[in-house]
């Protein structure tokens, strides 16, 4: 028994490099982040190392430039936010609607073709997210594919202003980040028992009863990772509204990038930083919370 | 398997035995900035390799070096930033021994307010950040800032404009008749309001767009001169104006750092491109002016006379060299610049 137990003990170690490497790779930037987001900016970026809070202070409010008595909400700050949040939350949605019956589709073709579409789910993931930006863009652009093929056909006189809008955001975010939505889907629904669908129509249910009393809930696991591996990287997105977008508005991450660049003003980059880190933490815990008592309540 | 491995390592020791007994000078540069074709005929003059790694932006590259153990014998800043660097004593003074020809430098460069009597740099390219429109769209003057801050119908919705900060804010405070780093709050504030009302007609703040102009998806922005000329010459329509309220002028300069490993080559380096005909190659490849006299003569001749590239004689008054604002002034520019793109 003790020599088990120190076997074990023993072996526990091996472990222990690929842990190093993690929390010196992790926690390490991390805290200088921390620590940045306290101090007063240097010249010409860097730091200075004067404690103040400044920087967060900056993060919610503002004092008007031309009046530094009044002290506002930093409603440019909060609009950014706000909008990385909600472009966030439509990317999400939008993958979990393209990519319910993608999963579906793959779930329920025989084992041996399963393979093949996977891996075609998975080609994207072999070009530079930068290219595949791009490629949109010749697609999307006015004197781009779709809108030659509109025009060609008379179906309109002059050309469709799809670059630069929300519009484009979205799409080049849902295109991106769809395969990190049908994998843990599939995951999910490859596990399904589906003599359980059977039952449900052996129970007389229809066929939307089937799939909101049977189906979604057998998968809602596949939609919870689905949905934090889509939502994690939306909100931190920089290069998709930048060329899509064509830089009009900025996102959380543009914000970043501008204090760390020409704004030269690290503290306020890393408390900016620090904030998107907490969103994520927030809806991480929101996700798990949610899941748990439904999972409670289902037991 | 081990045996593969084995003659991996081995491999891979001796290319790089290889490498330390050939001279080398490591140059830190903007991406697609340095021509190959000026180093091929380095390496034949001198043996000495050159490898080139790439910054994108003044701010990455003052980061990376202030860090130390870059390996960097060279580096490229823009002017404005040229005084913050030797300041802080990263550079080493140019050898008079080896950087011989420091006169080929044009005179109107040779004593500049950011390295008087160039001590510790040597031009590499310079340029303007001007107005580019479609002359078939607008046929009105364009040598004017409004054309982007108060644009006209027919431009309006069809701008783009460079993401710079800095550009931008210079043009619109040049434009109000204001010092580059003016503090006076007044002025600012009309320049935060003459933005915020020209920005609903803007169509995009994007870098990389020479073929989005070519192609129509822009007919005017704010541009670089070089970038400007790449337009012209895929579509003629497009023309590039000075604006006559004043427009930023920028020269990047190389210099040796402090801590530089090949100090030596990378002096040779440095008299090696103020050479008329070597300063020539930096200009075809780049598409920007140099600032070493003689070498139009070696230019492309589509650059000689280019109106990019020569500024017209009554609009050179009007340009003015950037300089980095203190922190106080550039956080007023980079808050109007968050308010603007909220």
């Amino acid at each position: 028994m003790a020599e088990a137990r120190e076997r074990h003990g023993w072996k526990w170690l091996l472990c222990t490099p690929a842990l190093i490497v993690l929390v010196a790779a992790a926690s390490g930037p991390l805290m200088i982040v921390v620590a940045y987001s306290f101090l007063t900016p240097g010249n010409m970026g860097g730091v200075e190392w004067d404690f103040t809070l400044e920087a967060w202070f900056r993060v919610f409010f503002r004092r008007d430039i031309f009046d530094p008595d009044a002290i506002t909400l930093n409603q440019a700050h909060l609009g950014v936010f706000g909008r990385s949040v909600l472009l966030s939350l439509q990317t999400t949605l939008l993958c979990a609607v393209l990519g319910f019956p993608t999963a579906w589709f793959i779930a329920t073709r025989p084992p041996s073709s399963r393979t093949l579409w996977l891996f075609l789910i998975t080609i994207p993931f072999w070009t530079n997210l930068l290219i595949r930006t791009f490629a949109i863009q010749e697609v999307i652009r006015n004197n781009g594919t779709i809108n030659a093929v509109l025009t060609g056909l008379g179906v309109i006189d002059s050309p469709l202003q799809m670059m630069y809008t929300d519009f484009a955001i979205l799409l080049g975010m849902a295109y991106v980040f769809l395969p990190l939505m049908v994998l843990p889907l599939y995951a999910a629904m490859d596990k399904l028992d589906f003599r359980l669908v059977e039952a449900g129509y052996d129970l007389y249910a229809s066929r939307v009863q089937v799939l909101w009393h049977v189906i979604l809930p057998l998968v809602k696991p596949g939609f919870i990772a689905g949905s934090i591996l889509v939502f994690i990287p939306s909100i931190g997105a920089y290069v998709t509204p930048r060329v899509l977008g064509g830089g009009r508005t900025m996102m959380l991450g543009n914000l970043i990038a501008l204090q760390f660049g020409q704004g030269r003003n690290w503290p306020l980059g890393a408390a900016l930083a620090m904030l998107m880190l907490i969103i994520v933490v927030g809806a991480l815990i929101f996700y798990l919370r949610w899941a748990n008592r439904e999972e409670a309540r289902n037991v | 398997m081990k045996r593969t491995i084995a003659l991996g390592a081995a491999a891979l020791l001796a290319s790089t035995s290889l490498a330390s007994a050939q001279e080398v000078l490591n140059l830190y540069n903007w991406g697609n900035y340095t021509s190959p074709e000026l180093l091929e005929r380095f390496t034949e003059e001198t043996g000495i390799e050159v490898t080139v790694t790439d910054f994108d932006s003044n701010d990455t590259a003052l980061a990376r070096i202030r860090q130390g153990g870059h390996g960097f014998d060279i580096v490229v800043p823009s002017d404005s930033y040229i005084q913050t660097w030797i300041e802080e004593e990263l550079f080493q003074p140019l050898d008079p021994e080896i950087v011989t020809d420091r006169d080929n430098i044009a005179p109107q460069w040779r004593d500049v307010d950011f390295d008087p009597g160039r001590e510790y740099t040597v031009p590499w390219a310079w340029g303007t950040t001007g107005v580019i429109v479609d002359t078939s769209v607008y046929s009105g003057d364009i040598n004017t800032a409004e054309v982007i801050l108060d644009p006209p119908s027919e431009l309006a919705g069809r701008i783009n404009v460079i993401p710079e900060m800095s550009d931008v804010m210079a043009l619109a405070i040049y434009y109000h008749g204001g010092e580059r780093c003016t503090d006076d709050m007044d002025l600012l504030r009309q320049v935060r309001d003459t933005l915020m009302e020209a920005k609903p007609d803007w169509l995009a703040l994007d870098y990389g767009a020479v073929d989005s102009y070519a192609a129509g998806d822009f007919a005017a922005g704010i541009y670089w001169n070089g970038a400007s000329m790449r337009v012209r010459l895929q579509n003629d329509d497009f023309a590039y104006g000075y604006p006559q309220t004043g427009y930023p002028i920028w020269m990047d300069n190389a210099a040796v750092l402090a801590d530089a490993e090949n100090p030596e080559n990378a002096m040779r380096f440095i008299n090696f491109i103020i050479q008329p005909e070597n300063a020539a190659l930096i200009s075809n490849f780049a598409r920007y002016a140099n600032g070493i006299s003689g070498s139009e003569e070696f230019m492309d001749e589509e650059m000689r006379d280019a109106p990019e590239i020569v500024v017209p004689d009554e609009l050179v008054e009007a340009g003015r060299f950037g300089q980095a604002c203190p922190q106080e002034v550039n956080d007023i520019h980079t808050q109007i610049w968050t308010e603007l793109l909220q």
